[in-house]
């Protein structure tokens, strides 16, 4: 009897042993994004006084060398190849998906998810690759310097192209299949099922995936970096330059020191607080929309 | 009037849905195509068991492979101990939809959400200047885990999800303790998705450039410590194909190395886990 209890006991013991390093380990996942972002917060301190804020936002002159951080043009060519790479890769993305799910012949639906999949899976640097040595050269027997809104746009738009179609593709698979049969027993067709039942049903995650996608196109870095030029202006066509903020701390951080080492720092404390935005906005989304469907 | 919903656009979507998949099919074979192309015109043996010569436009990339290899390790010996247990923190240790839970994971989609150049600036200052790593593969590492992290827990803690509900009773039935359910049962129930998320990670890391940059530098010697500054195989290509003139057919050939090597590991994913459900 004893010795039962004594084994119990040393159980016990072990049980509440691995809780604590569990619970520690999972700890130290949690604090991370908040040691990151009070990092960030912490070197950017210097340059966020009062009046300096709004400067970053609306005044487009960065001198870092002569402390001008403005990053109104930075920001607008971010925002401007976000918008463009949105703009083809949602629409395509989700009429991929709705291919892939309601369409396509078996063989064909899977062999674009297998290559959806892949593509999905291609580094970011190899995107850049391609459209710098490929796309560019492409665009400049168009019109200007090659490197632009537009190359950035498409390099980015076919990047993210795969994630929007798969988030969507999984949030269609998650409809009942009973809605389907519903809408064929009302006598609807093929695209009315999809369109009035199948994609409200899945609003909610397709519109959160979105969101989350928008945030990763802008936090890209490396294709936009080797394909937009990088020349700091507000673009007046899609076929000029731009320098993201991203790519701007990848081209300025190996010697910046003192107040332009603070300003790169900013400029992530914006990003980081942009994609947590969008992160909260996908989250309110997903809550919101689940409670009316 | 009855509103009725017209089967007549079935025909016109069914035709714009197949030439967007054409056109999503051509672009994208057209990528692929060149990057083997390109990659073809400069692979050869020498090339991935050389060491770089002249900036990287001539010999090879055994050093930066190295050099990848050690960073790869670095961080998956830290994702995959602190990601298993904040798995198992999540479906097991901590309340469901509790607020501790829900806390956690709020956290880690915030994680999964930073833009990949903020892990870069935060490692570089952390723990490069901070720490005092230095340039360093051990930096690089450290910082690529924190990025691979969130998407390590996700696929983990819903392959321990799907352990089904009547193992966990049975092992109630029979009192046993809480580490033996998870060590004995649990974990071994779900290795395949375990392995998955692995082999994921280790896929999302290869393909990361931006947090390199400026935690693992850029030198390509073959390194002699985790201390050393390392080169890898995606920092090699940005660098060869934006600051080195000359450095295209080596760029293309690291792309297609590179490449090749995120397709096996993507059809080592299907071959563990033939449904994919995540």
């Amino acid at each position: 009897m004893a010795m039962i209890l004594q084994r119990f006991r040393a159980a016990r013991a072990k049980d509440l042993f691995v809780q604590s390093a569990v619970l520690l380990f999972a700890g130290v996942a949690a604090i991370i994004v908040v040691i990151i972002g009070v990092y960030l917060f912490l070197e950017s301190a210097p340059l966020l006084t009062g009046t300096g804020i709004p400067g970053f936002f609306l005044d487009r002159r960065w001198y870092p060398l002569e402390g001008e951080f403005g990053m109104a043009a930075m920001l607008a060519g971010t925002l401007s190849v976000t918008a463009l790479a949105m703009l083809l890769a949602a629409p395509v993305g989700i009429a991929a998906a709705v291919f892939m799910r309601y369409y396509a012949p078996p063989a064909f639906a899977s062999f674009y998810r297998r290559l959806l999949e892949l593509l999905s899976g291609i580094p970011s640097v190899v995107f850049g690759f391609w459209g710098l040595i490929v796309l560019v050269p492409l665009i400049a027997k168009l019109d200007g310097p090659g490197a632009s809104v537009l190359a950035g746009g498409l390099v980015l738009g076919l990047m993210i192209l795969p994630l929007v179609s798969l988030s969507t593709d999984s949030s269609l698979a998650q409809v009942p299949r009973s809605h389907w049969l519903a809408g064929t027993a009302l006598g609807l067709g093929r695209w009315a099922i999809v369109r009035k039942v199948m994609i409200p049903s899945a609003a909610s995650g397709i519109l959160a995936g979105m969101v989350l996608q928008t945030g990763r196109a802008l936090g890209e870095t490396m294709a936009v970096l080797m394909v937009t030029g990088n020349v700091v202006q507000l673009p007046a066509s899609v076929f000029e330059p731009v320098r993201a903020l991203t790519s701007n701390i990848a081209l300025e951080m190996a010697y910046a020191t003192g107040d332009h080492r603070t300003a790169l720092f900013v400029s992530g404390l914006i990003l980081l607080v942009m994609t947590a935005g969008l992160v909260a906005v996908a989250a309110v989304i997903q809550r919101r929309l689940k409670r009316y469907g | 009037m009855v509103k009725t919903v017209s089967s007549n656009s079935d025909g016109l979507v069914s035709l714009v849905l197949w030439g967007l998949f054409s056109l999503v099919t051509v672009v994208s074979l057209w990528m692929l195509g060149d990057i083997l192309l390109l990659g073809l015109d400069h692979l050869s043996l020498d090339f991935v068991i050389g060491e770089p010569a002249d900036a990287g436009r001539n010999g090879g990339i055994a050093p930066l492979i190295v050099s990848t290899l050690l960073v790869l390790a670095v961080c998956m010996a830290v994702v995959i101990p602190v990601g298993l247990a904040t798995a198992l923190a999540i479906t097991e240790f901590l309340a469901p939809e509790g607020r501790w839970q829900a806390t956690l994971l709020r956290s880690l989609d915030l994680l999964s959400a930073v833009p990949s150049i903020v892990f870069g600036l935060f490692g570089y200052a952390f723990f490069a200047i901070q720490l005092g790593l230095g340039f360093s593969i051990l930096s690089g590492g450290l910082a690529l885990a924190c990025m691979a992290l969130p998407l390590f827990v996700r696929i983990t803690a819903s392959a321990l999800a799907m352990v089904p509900h009547s193992y966990r009773q049975a092992a109630d039935a029979l009192a046993i303790s809480r580490v033996s359910w998870c060590a004995r049962i649990l974990l071994p129930q779900s290795s395949s998705g375990i392995a998955a998320a692995t082999i994921l990670s280790i896929g999302r890391s290869l393909a990361e450039t931006a947090v390199l940059i400026f935690t693992a530098g850029y030198v390509m010697r073959m390194p002699d410590s985790l201390m050393d500054s390392g080169r890898t195989l995606a920092v090699h290509i940005y660098d060869l194909s934006m600051n080195v003139s000359g450095g295209d057919p080596a760029a293309g050939a690291t792309s297609l190395v590179l490449v090749v090597i995120l397709v096996v590991l993507n059809l080592i994913t299907r071959k563990v886990l033939p449904d994919r459900t995540f």
